[in-house]
């Protein structure tokens, strides 16, 4: 079990500093799969991030099956079982999918490599031995950064709105194949999205908004709420916008 | 004739465990080691100076050339080497230097490279430098190479320095004819007080003549680079050249591509970039579980592959 308790992250930037989490509290327990929604800049990556380790809290703990990681570095939480899909994944010029695969996979473990990229939707001969640079559109970048999640074998995986730029067609394959690693290997899973067919994944519902969390719910409740947008009820007060696309979703 | 050492020099240069397959001409401190020629591949020696002629027959195919040479005292050596690459052969050449230097004094190697690559041929050309030795006597490479592609030749040049070199001045000429192609890439690493300076000239003369110079390198400590990539297109030609080096510790890169063209239909086309390695790409692999050091050493192997 991962726990979060009274995380607080404060950043130093050039113009001052930043409260860009306050106050979080939250449990993801093994085996469950979890979907962070909340509007653009509400603190959802921040959350991933201070989970992985990128930013350090500045108050509270995080506890990971009884370890205090609170200040570990990264490298120490990955290799207790942390992963983290990141939601702009960076370019490598000159290392090739297939290196990149075998970093993440690291040294002691064999990947299927042909398999992975099927899985993200992607065909192994086109891909494998290409550079990782800028010919290759936001969508491929992104199935690369979840198929290097996916080489992993990892206790808390974290993936940071994995749809975008995704076609639908894939993207059944892609929620499937999250949906089995959760299974497989009894990972629990974080998905940061506003995508209905992601939210159906969730055992619980995380809303963030402002740095803090604004609530805990079930899919349905969130699900019942989106219909209540289609069949044109009236627009509430805290409309949540959100996503590439811009959904809306009522709470 | 060939000791331990010699053969980890031939190791680092040419990828040999042993002496090479095909022809080969190997150099030791100034002197002729030893020397393969084949049926189609002549070595001659030439007369009026130091250095040799390398003779491949037309139509000669999948046949390969090794010239390394390895300098394991300090010593300053010049070399006059001239190849003939005939119609329509396709060969590999691999030409090479390794220094060991246990001295105080300097070991330098300036080699003059020319090559005359006829109608319809391809070469593909392999230069390997490195440098090591526990003296603190300076490693000087000066190589200089110049490249004449006739009609529908196809030249491919890979020049790699990643260790050890203390100085460098690489200049490159490369003219090519009707419909030729070229394509160079450089890799360059240089670290301590190292210096590398590379000038790389091409002439784009004939029609449809088109060439590409992918320059990378990563320059760390207190090294310094300089770069000066020309490409000038005279006729119905493209060019590329495409520069990106990664700067480190306290490192000066200078990176200044020219493109200058005399006809209306030459495309010319250069990039140049310069900058550290992104802190996202660092924590991106550190989030894989490697150390940093780790992480650096792995994108440094990449952009320098
Ligand atoms: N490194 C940072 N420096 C300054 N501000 C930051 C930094 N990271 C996040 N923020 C700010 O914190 C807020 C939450 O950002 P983020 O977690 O990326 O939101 P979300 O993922 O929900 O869109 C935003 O206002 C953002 O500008
Ligand atoms: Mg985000």
């Amino acid at each position: 079990m991962l726990e979060m308790t009274n995380v607080g992250v404060t950043i130093e930037g050039d113009n001052g500093s930043v409260e860009v989490l306050k106050d979080i509290n939250l449990k993801f327990e093994e085996k469950k799969i979890y979907v962070m929604t909340g509007p653009n800049g509400s603190g959802k990556s921040s959350i991933a991030k201070t989970i992985m380790g990128i930013y350090q809290p500045t108050a509270g703990k995080i506890i990971l099956d009884s370890t205090d990681i609170t200040n570990m570095s990264i490298t120490e939480r990955a290799r207790l079982g942390i992963g983290y899909a990141f939601q702009r994944p960076p370019l490598f010029k000159g290392m090739t999918v297939r290196d990149f695969l075998n970093y993440a996979a690291g040294p002691d473990n064999t990947i299927m490599h042909c398999d992975l990229l099927y899985d993200v939707g992607l065909c192994a001969q086109d891909y494998l031995e290409r550079e990782i640079n800028a010919s290759f559109s936001g969508g491929e970048l992104k199935r690369i950064e979840i198929a290097s999640i996916l080489a992993r074998n990892l206790k808390v995986a974290i993936f940071d709105e994995p749809e975008a730029g995704i076609d639908l067609w894939s993207f059944q394959r892609l929620t499937e194949t999250i949906a089995n690693m959760n299974i497989k290997y009894d990972t629990t899973i974080v998905l940061i999205s506003h995508q209905e067919r992601i939210i159906r994944l969730a055992d619980e519902v995380i809303l963030v908004a402002e740095g803090r969390i604004s609530g805990i719910t079930t899919q349905g409740k969130i699900l019942d709420d989106i219909q209540c947008l289609d069949t044109g009820c009236e627009c509430r007060n805290n409309c949540i916008k959100g996503g590439e696309d811009n959904q809306c979703l009522i709470l | 004739m060939l000791d331990t050492l010699d053969l980890k020099l031939l190791e680092e240069v040419a990828d040999l465990h042993g002496l090479p397959q095909g022809a080969y001409n190997i150099r030791k401190n100034g002197q002729a080691a030893d020397r393969k020629t084949t049926a189609n591949i002549d070595i001659i020696t030439k007369k009026d100076k130091p250095g040799i002629d390398i003779v491949v027959k037309p139509g000669t195919k999948e046949e390969s050339v090794h010239i390394p040479v390895i300098l394991s005292q300090s010593i300053g050596d010049l070399v006059y080497n001239t190849f003939e690459i005939g119609a329509y052969a396709d060969v590999l050449i691999v030409a090479g230097c390794g220094i060991h230097n246990p001295s105080s004094e300097k070991a330098q190697h300036d080699g003059i490279h020319e090559f005359f690559v006829r109608k319809g041929a391809r070469m593909k050309y392999i230069e390997k430098h490195y440098g090591e030795g526990e003296g603190t006597g300076q490693r000087i490479l000066n190589p200089k190479t110049i490249i004449e592609v006739e009609e529908d030749g196809i030249v491919e040049i890979e020049m790699i320095q990643i260790k050890g070199v203390d100085h460098t001045v690489r200049d490159t000429e490369v003219r090519l004819q009707k419909n030729a192609r070229l394509i160079v890439s450089e890799r360059l690493l240089t670290n301590l007080e190292q210096t590398a300076i590379s000038n790389i000239t091409v002439e784009l003369l004939g029609d449809e003549s088109t060439a590409q110079i992918i320059s990378r390198s990563v320059a760390q400590d207190n090294s310094h680079q300089d770069f000066h990539l020309n490409m000038y297109g005279y006729s119905k030609c493209r060019g590329h050249i495409q520069c990106d080096s990664i700067i480190m510790d306290q490192a000066h890169v200078t990176s200044s591509p020219m493109i200058s063209a005399l006809n209306t239909d030459a495309q010319l086309i250069h990039e140049a970039a310069i900058g550290k390695i992104a802190s996202e790409q660092l924590i991106k692999l550190m989030s894989m579980g490697l150390t940093e050091d780790e992480a650096e050493a792995a994108i440094l192997k990449g952009f320098l592959k």
